[in-house]
Order: C-alpha cells, then sequence, then structure tokens
C-alpha cells in the first residue's frame, strides 16, 4: 500500500446524509414469503426490449420453466415465478403508470412448488461466450434497481481495455437492507458470482465496495477470502449517492468516468451484490431468476422485514403481509431516494425492485409545504454528485429553455439521484423539474 | 385485508426531506444579527433602539404592502424582511434622524426587493439599496457620527433623532460639546486615519469601543454571529472569508510602500462597515453567485474594490459600493465559473 492510498478517503466529492433507518431491518434475516394466489408477471421487467411470450392463456407451467423469450440481445427472457396455470396475457398498471402487457398467472395452492427447470452446468469448463449466453438464458438484470441487462455488461465495447470488476454493496438508499442480508448471509454465493462474471470479463482485480455502516457485512465477506487473493473488499464512507456506480468507481479507483460514457471507458465493470449473488446460485443450476429479497420497511409497516419475493408478486399481497399503518400515506416501490410511489395495489413486484417503502403522515409534512422562490442558497450545487448546478437548472426549467438545460449546463449527466431536491430549503422538486425537461428534449429529438 | 382502505398519495422522488426551510435559515441569520443589536443599543442608547424599531417595522409593514398591492401571499413569515430591516439600522448612524431612516426602509423594500419581485428574484442587498439612497440624498445626516458611550444615553435621545419629518436635523456639535466630550472631533476611526493618520487601536476596534455606524463597531460579536451561521451551514464562509482576504491582500502593498500613509490590514479589517458587510452583508444568499468559484471571485472582488474605495476615493468608507457592484456582477460571475460537470473535460476543450 503507497502512502497515497493511505492518506485518501474512500468517497467521492459532494452528496448528502440522510437518516438511514436501516436498524428496522437490517438485523432480520431473509424470511421466505408464500406465494400470492394470482401473480402478475409483466412482460418488460427490464431495460430494453420487452420479451416475447412463449405461453397461451389456459396452459399450465411448472416453476422454473421459462414463459418469455428475450427479443434480441437487449432483452432477457422470464421464467415462471410458480406452479400454475396461464390465466391471461394482457395489459396490467406498472410502476410508472402506464398499462403494459403481463402474464397473469394462477398459483397452484396445493403444487410443492419445487423448481424442476434448469441442468446444472459446469462453469469452469465454459468459454467467456457461453457464459454470457448463460447469463442471459438466466433472464438476469441488474437487481441493483437500474433492471438493465446483466449479460450486456459483461460485453464491454472492443475498444475499452475492462480491468476491473467493482461490487457495489452500498446499499446507499436510506431504508434498504436487502443487499445487506444477502453479503451476511450468503457471501458464498456471492463469490461464486464473482469468479463467474471475472471469467467472463477475462478481469484480473475485484474490488468490493461496502459503506461503512455494515461493517459486520465486509466481515462476512472478509472472513471467506483467501490473503493476497485478486478479490479484495473495501469499506467506503457512509454517504448517499455512494451506490451510484461513477461514485463507486471514484471512491474504490480514484478514476473519473468521464461525462456521458459508461464505466468501462475507465476500465471498470459494476455490479450489483443482488446480481452477483443470484448469478452465483442460478449459474451452475442452470435455472432463471423467479425471485429476490425485498426489503419491507418504513415508518408506516408494522411488520419490517427482508423477504424472499417470487417475481409477480402483487404489492396488495406484501402490504397484506407486512401491514400498514392506518396513516400511512405513501407507497414507494425502491429506496425512498430514488424510488417510484405507486397509485395501484395490483403493481406487482419486479426483478428490479429492491424494496418498498411505506411513510406516514409525519415524514410527507415536510414535503407539503411551499414551494417558495430560490434563495440562491447553492445547497444543490454543494450536494449534487456530478458538479451539476441544480439552481440554475431549475431557474432555466421554470422558464422552459430545457435544450438550454442539455446544452449548457449538462442537465443529461443528471442521474435523478435527488439530491439537490433532498437540500433545497425553498422545496423546489429540482429533480421532477429535469425529468420533465429531459422527457421534452427526448420527445423533440425524436 | 384493510388494506385497500389506506389513503395512497402520488409524489416523486426523493421521498426524503432535509428538515431546513426557507424561514428557518432566515430566522437563525436574525438570531446571529440580535447581539449586534443589543451592542448598538448598549454602546449608543435608546436612538438606536428606536432606529432599530422605525426600520424594521417599516421594512415589514412595506412589504406587507406591497404583497397585497401585488396580489402575492403575504411573505413577511419568511424573516427574510425583517434581516432587511435590522441590517439597514445598523449601518445608519446612531443619531440618523428617524424619518430618513424609514425612507430608506421604504426605498430598501420597494426598490431593492420588491421591484424585482420580491425574496430571491432581488439582485443587491435591499438594506443596502436602501442606505445608499439615502447616502445620496441626505449625505450631511449621514455622516454625522456620535460617540459611544456617553453618560445619559439611555435617558436621551441623540438630539437629531428626533427631527421632524422632511425637516433638516439640527447641527448637534453644540450638543456635543455640551456633553463633556471635547475630545470628540465627529470622526470615525476611518475618518481619523485617512485624513489625520491617527491609527485607532485594534483592540478598540475589535470591542466598539469607537464611533461609527450603529451596528459596525463590535467586530467581536459580527464574527461570532459569523461562527454561528457558518457553523450551522447557513452562511457560506468562503465569503467572508474571501472579502476579508481581498481586504487585506489588497492593502498590504501599500501598507508597505508607506506606513505612514496608508493603514495597516489589521486596521482595515476591523474598521468601519467591513466585518459587518462581510459577515452580513456580501453573505446574502440572493444576491451572490451560487458557483463555488464564482464566491471566491465575488468576495474576493469586494474585498479589493473597499479597500481601493477607501484608500483612493473620495469617500472614507467603501465597503457599500463595493457590496452593491459585486451583487450586481454576480450574474456575470456566475456566467464565467460554472462548475466542471463531474468527469468533464477541462474548460475550454468542448466535449
Amino acid at each position: 500500500m503507497n502512502l497515497r492510498n493511505l492518506f485518501r478517503r474512500n468517497t467521492f466529492e459532494h452528496g448528502v446524509h440522510p437518516a438511514e433507518h436501516k436498524e428496522l431491518t437490517c438485523g432480520l434475516p431473509i424470511r421466505r414469503l408464500p406465494f400470492a394466489p394470482q401473480l402478475i408477471v409483466p412482460l418488460s421487467q427490464h431495460a430494453g426490449a420487452p420479451s416475447v411470450p412463449l405461453v397461451q392463456a389456459g396452459q399450465e407451467v411448472v416453476r422454473g420453466e421459462p414463459i418469455a423469450r428475450a427479443d434480441g440481445f437487449m432483452s432477457v427472457p422470464m421464467h415462471a415465478p410458480a406452479t400454475g396455470k396461464v390465466e391471461a396475457i394482457q395489459l396490467m398498471p406498472s410502476a410508472r403508470g402506464p398499462k403494459t402487457p403481463c402474464i397473469l398467472l394462477h398459483v397452484y395452492a396445493g403444487s410443492s412448488q419445487d423448481v424442476l427447470y434448469g441442468t446444472s452446468r459446469d462453469i469452469d469448463n465454459m468459454t467467456p461466450d457461453e457464459i454470457i449466453q448463460a447469463v442471459q438464458d438466466s433472464g438476469m438484470v441488474g437487481l441493483g434497481g437500474a433492471a438493465f441487462p446483466t449479460h450486456v455488461k459483461m460485453k464491454p465495447p472492443a475498444e475499452h481495455n475492462v480491468d476491473t470488476l467493482v461490487v457495489n454493496g452500498c446499499e446507499c438508499e436510506p431504508y434498504l437492507t436487502c443487499d445487506h442480508r444477502l453479503m451476511l448471509e450468503h457471501a458464498d454465493r456471492l463469490l461464486a458470482g464473482i469468479r463467474i462474471v471475472m471469467r467472463a470479463l477475462g478481469v484480473q482485480r475485484c474490488m468490493i465496495g461496502v459503506e461503512d455502516n455494515k461493517l459486520d457485512a465486509l466481515a462476512a465477506i472478509a472472513a471467506q477470502l483467501p490473503d493476497n487473493g485478486p478479490v479484495s473488499v473495501h469499506a467506503v464512507q457512509t454517504k448517499y449517492p455512494q451506490g451510484a456506480e461513477k461514485m463507486l468507481i471514484e471512491s474504490l479507483l480514484g478514476r473519473r468516468v468521464p461525462s456521458g460514457a459508461f464505466p468501462s471507458a475507465v476500465g471498470v465493470s459494476v455490479f450489483n451484490v443482488s446480481t452477483l449473488t443470484q448469478i452465483g446460485e442460478l449459474l451452475p443450476l442452470g435455472r432463471g431468476v423467479i425471485e429476490r429479497v425485498v426489503t419491507v420497511s418504513g415508518t408506516g409497516v408494522q411488520q419490517p422485514g427482508n423477504y424472499l419475493v417470487p417475481v409477480g408478486t402483487p404489492v396488495r399481497f406484501l402490504l397484506q403481509h407486512a401491514g400498514a399503518t392506518p396513516r400511512t400515506q405513501e407507497l414507494i416501490l425502491g429506496g425512498p431516494m430514488m424510488g417510484m410511489s405507486v397509485a395501484s395495489l395490483d403493481v406487482p413486484v419486479t426483478k428490479a425492485v429492491s424494496g418498498m417503502v411505506l411513510m406516514e403522515e409525519a415524514d410527507a409534512d415536510l414535503r407539503e409545504r411551499a414551494v417558495q422562490p430560490c434563495i440562491r442558497c447553492a445547497w444543490c450545487v454543494e450536494a449534487c454528485p456530478m458538479h451539476l448546478n441544480p439552481s440554475t437548472l431549475g431557474l432555466l426549467a421554470s422558464k422552459r429553455e430545457y435544450a438550454r438545460m442539455a446544452d449548457e449546463f449538462h442537465l443529461n449527466d443528471c442521474f435523478e439521484c435527488g439530491c439537490c431536491s433532498y437540500v433545497c430549503p425553498a422545496n423546489i422538486p429540482l429533480v421532477q423539474y429535469f425529468r420533465i425537461a429531459k422527457a421534452i428534449n427526448r420527445e423533440q429529438a425524436a | 385485508m384493510t388494506d385497500t382502505r389506506l389513503k395512497i398519495e402520488l409524489r416523486t422522488s426523493p421521498h426524503l426531506k432535509q428538515a431546513v426551510t426557507v424561514e428557518q435559515i432566515m430566522r437563525n441569520v436574525v438570531y446571529a444579527l440580535l447581539p449586534v443589536c443589543a451592542f448598538a443599543v448598549y454602546a449608543f442608547g435608546i436612538s438606536v433602539l428606536a432606529l432599530l424599531m422605525v426600520t424594521t417595522l417599516t421594512c415589514i409593514l412595506c412589504e406587507s404592502l406591497f404583497c397585497r398591492l401585488a396580489g402575492q401571499p403575504d411573505t413577511v413569515n419568511d424573516w427574510s424582511i425583517t434581516i432587511t430591516g435590522l441590517l439597514l439600522a445598523l449601518t445608519l448612524p446612531p443619531g440618523f434622524p428617524l424619518w430618513m431612516a424609514a425612507v430608506a426602509a421604504v426605498v430598501a423594500v420597494g426598490l431593492g426587493k420588491a421591484l424585482f419581485g420580491g425574496l430571491g428574484s432581488n439582485v443587491m442587498n435591499p438594506a443596502l439599496v436602501g442606505r445608499a439612497f439615502v447616502q445620496a440624498a441626505f449625505p450631511v445626516a449621514i455622516t454625522t457620527w456620535t460617540p459611544a458611550f456617553m453618560d445619559e444615553r439611555f435617558t436621551q435621545f441623540i438630539p437629531s433623532t428626533l427631527t421632524l419629518p422632511f425637516m433638516q436635523p439640527p447641527d448637534i456639535s453644540d450638543w456635543l460639546a455640551q456633553s463633556q466630550l471635547d475630545g470628540f472631533t465627529g470622526a470615525t476611526p476611518l475618518a481619523l486615519q485617512k485624513f489625520e493618520q491617527i491609527t485607532t487601536p485594534a483592540i478598540d476596534l475589535l470591542t466598539g469601543m469607537t464611533a461609527g455606524s450603529a451596528g459596525e463597531t463590535a467586530a467581536v460579536l459580527i464574527l461570532a454571529g459569523g461562527l454561528y451561521l457558518a457553523a450551522r451551514r447557513m452562511l457560506d464562509w468562503r465569503i467572508p472569508t474571501g472579502v476579508l482576504l481581498g481586504a487585506a491582500l489588497t492593502s498590504l502593498p501599500f501598507w508597505l510602500m508607506d506606513a505612514q500613509l496608508y493603514p495597516s490590514p489589521l486596521f482595515v479589517l476591523l474598521s468601519g462597515g467591513l466585518m459587518l458587510g462581510a459577515v452580513f452583508m456580501a453573505s446574502d444568499m440572493v444576491a451572490s453567485p451560487v458557483t463555488p468559484l464564482g464566491v471566491w471571485i465575488y468576495s474576493l472582488f469586494i474585498g479589493a474594490l473597499t479597500v481601493v474605495i477607501r484608500l483612493f476615493g473620495g469617500l472614507t468608507e467603501g465597503v457599500m459600493y463595493a457590496i452593491l457592484l459585486g451583487n450586481a456582477l454576480s450574474p456575470l460571475i456566475a456566467t464565467i465559473s460554472q462548475p466542471r460537470v463531474f468527469g468533464g473535460a477541462r474548460r475550454g476543450t468542448k466535449s
């Protein structure tokens, strides 16, 4: 270790420190949620082309069986999350709002729900391309929330020389603890997943970044690592959004991903802990993604916990099991900083949903305040991890100069982490302004 | 199965909010100003108390009136206008006629704030706009100083304070002579230094034992208020630092050239309104740039310009005009000092 590393703080510039509230669930082991009587499996749970259904209404499916195939390279297949009968393929509400095509599955209550599908593989004898194909066949997407097809990230552009796999175990969103529990309980699977992905990427080094508020998880991983091996685990500062991939790369490696580029441009590939844990578990068995760990937490939840939830479980069912207090006002899928509040209880848990957070009125009160004029306190400038100027962007947005926002003020570098809105004393919904501006710019470009 | 009865609301992320509001920021600035006000009253007596009350009340009434005229919600509750009122009084001479102070307050709110569209839209610090107006309109009254710690300051108004509206204030030199203060020449430390090369000791300047505007004499209390706000992140520490640094660095070469003629940097920092201006006025969030680099340019500029005006201008004091000019330039400064985006190319190279 040279002197520079000794003094370098493992963190990035700017960011915010919201109250974490992880104590509600971080001590609760992962428990399996029962099967809901009906599962709703959206065909578009990932970035890219929606899957193409392989089943018809009335057909019986076995848990783990493929029910939809990938539509091209930028797409993934779907697997039946339970044994049952396909009721229909129809439009259902999604968390984003518009209705999307979904496979409705009636779950057989009497079934043992064994996964009989899949053939075990010997990963060590597979070529990188075969591994990448196997990852696509498993329907794997970024389980940290981005839902980007994982196999696509395993094939970086040829001109980029990827030398390091970065594992994202930050879980910087308040309340969420699913990655924390996975690292504690399934560090072996995580390391198996890391080995598979390192093989596919052909990299010799892997760095695991864990926020220093969960050192027990870090210790659990470190206990299984040999000294001086290619894999190392590092504590990074607890600060939001440490888990944003560009931030984490800077914290761990001191490399800055150029504006508008992907991590592979600086020789890095970033994978989330949940994703790698599932790869480590599923790939050797030749199975697909049919469930994931979801943290159910927040001030409005009666029985917080980390649940292993079948993909397609309606929010309504999750809510019945966890229980909501009568004062619950808001239901968020994902974390409270970047998650989406949902309008319908028929919205299903998809592969990218890492948490369900219920908020009571007390939390909502703060945001009920009227929007005041910007007093140019510059707190947002100090908070923005991308070094943008949200204050000026906000003023431009109110004048509807959307094109200028993108051309002169780097609007498209904003990844909507929410730090600016979080700190704004005038309660200006900056992130929402930026989302609208981006949408309008996209529309005009099309 | 009670869940379906929940009243779920839809909001956009982030769903968490830091609990600091505009009102809280402004209220804390008022808290930080209160010790300065208290000392001003203690040093100069009931005249300053009346001055503080007149400017603050006039400001609040005007704000309320202008909001109503504009058909906008009343914004008195956000406390920002209270700051304007207090700051205005603190920049005026202790014996300033109350009716003139009221004029200054009306101008501060009307011309300095409401005309631009209220809080957040004003280009310059409203209190200084008001003061600049009365400086031009009543040049004698605003340079008539009275000594601090006069014996009867708590029982007697300074004669000029109670001047009838639209009347010229009486000459107070007779009254000063009566108050057995023969040594007092009616000059502030700045004027003494500039015209007679008499340097007031730094300890007197620090503790407010001198003549001057009502609130500018107690450098220690001003600094304490600034530290409190900076610790709570409600004041950008770079602005006072930059202003003071700019002033010290600009005055240093002159002092080294001719220590007889030019004041020492320490004297420059502690005398006049520089401390009050640096801590409470240049740091006005609305009228200062938002970019980190811009803040440094802005504050160093104000500090340097203050010294240039003091040394080479006709006036003894230059803080007010330096800040007003800095305010006016801050949009320009912001445009040339936009932060470099994360992973962005260096300045000058277009990505």
